[in-house]
């Protein structure tokens, strides 16, 4: 079998945690768009979901901060900043077999580290909760975080390598990346939004033109889409995992009350 | 990044995600502050849950915004004190 879908999502703390907090003519898109992203989901009849998230302080520390993280428990939890989020704590399905075979067909080449008790947090658990999944998970955590995250080439190797690994498994794969657009998250900066930077990252995305933003620098990335910018990696991770796709954005709101550009795209992978 | 930094950093880790020191904190936050090497203004700062205070000093503001909700502060309210601009 192949890689039967391919996502990328917003998951802004603040659509579950503060889902009332912006106007609805804010709010109503974002929802609206995750309703579109399950229905295709669904469609694709997945048995197992890659969830590539970028690391928020539940795993990792300044004495240790992996690039790249791979669960291969067969069942995590989540959520850790569940007073954040307001999503209750809860037991996630994990796929230890195919977690073992990704890890091995990563590591061919791409050098990550793994992880026998990855917690979950909102960066998982907010579109897990709002795609009302039940599908086991695979999480790939990456730095988006502190110290030095992985330069996007290697973000694009790793969606690759991914994509190598799923063709050679024998079930259906969906993939989805979590985080993003442009943000300021939980900062004096918080509600600006670098809508720009957002459109032009989107249509790359859903043109199958990722690699036009493979060179961009940490700082000039920072400059543009905030610290919060850095989340972009999952998401070419999903697009180099999909490849030569049909791309549609399924929807882009600004959400100042949410501090982010939410954005949620679909790649159909050929 | 100085040393202090990261040990008032390395507490506010682990109030966020091990319930234990989260229990401890809510307990009594002088003697939780012992186990870490502070200065007097991180010190000052944490017992205040002064976030403008540990933002500016360097702290990582996604280790500010869950221990602010956790602690029962609304995000308007976390924000307008990390602004120094309290409501």
């Amino acid at each position: 079998m192949s890689l039967v879908a391919a996502f990328a999502a917003s998951h802004a703390p603040g659509i579950t945690g503060r889902p009332t907090l912006p106007p609805p003519s804010d709010s109503e898109p974002v929802f609206r768009a995750y309703r579109e992203l399950r229905a295709r989901l669904e469609a694709a009849q997945p048995d197992i979901l890659v969830v590539v998230s970028p690391e928020h302080w539940a795993n990792f520390f300044l004495d240790h901060m992996p690039s790249f993280c791979i669960g291969l428990a067969d069942e995590f939890w989540g959520p850790t900043d569940e007073e954040f989020v307001r999503i209750a704590r809860r037991r996630v399905q994990g796929h230890a077999r195919l977690a073992r075979a990704l890890a091995a067909g990563i590591a061919e080449d791409v050098d990550l580290s793994s992880s026998e008790e990855l917690a979950l947090d909102h960066g998982v658990m907010v579109p897990l909760h709002l795609l009302r999944t039940a599908l086991p998970i695979i999480p790939i955590i990456v730095n988006c975080l502190a110290g030095l995250p992985a330069p996007l080439h290697r973000c694009h190797a790793l969606g690759v390598a991914i994509r190598r690994t799923v063709d050679r498994w024998p079930e259906r794969v969906a993939i989805l990346g979590t985080g993003g657009l442009s943000h300021w998250p939980a900062m004096p900066e918080s509600g600006r939004i670098g809508v720009d930077f957002d459109r032009r990252f989107i249509d790359a995305f859903v043109g199958c033109r990722i690699d036009t933003f493979l060179r961009y620098s940490r700082e000039a990335l920072e400059a543009e889409a905030g610290p919060g910018g850095h989340e972009i990696r999952t998401w070419i991770a999903v697009a180099a995992a999909a490849g030569d796709a049909r791309g549609s954005l399924l929807g882009y709101q600004p959400v100042p009350a949410w501090s982010t550009g939410c954005a949620l795209a679909a790649l159909e992978p050929r | 990044m100085g040393v202090s930094l990261y040990q008032v950093q390395k507490l506010l880790f682990h109030v966020n995600r091990d319930r234990e020191v989260r229990a401890r904190f809510l307990a009594g936050r002088e003697r939780l502050m012992s186990d870490y090497d502070l200065t007097a203004d991180e010190r000052r700062a944490v017992l205040d849950t002064d976030f403008h205070a540990l933002y500016q000093m360097g702290v990582h503001s996604l280790l500010l915004g869950p221990l602010a909700a956790a602690l029962g502060v609304s995000f308007p309210d976390y924000l307008a004190m990390l602004r120094g601009t309290p409501r």
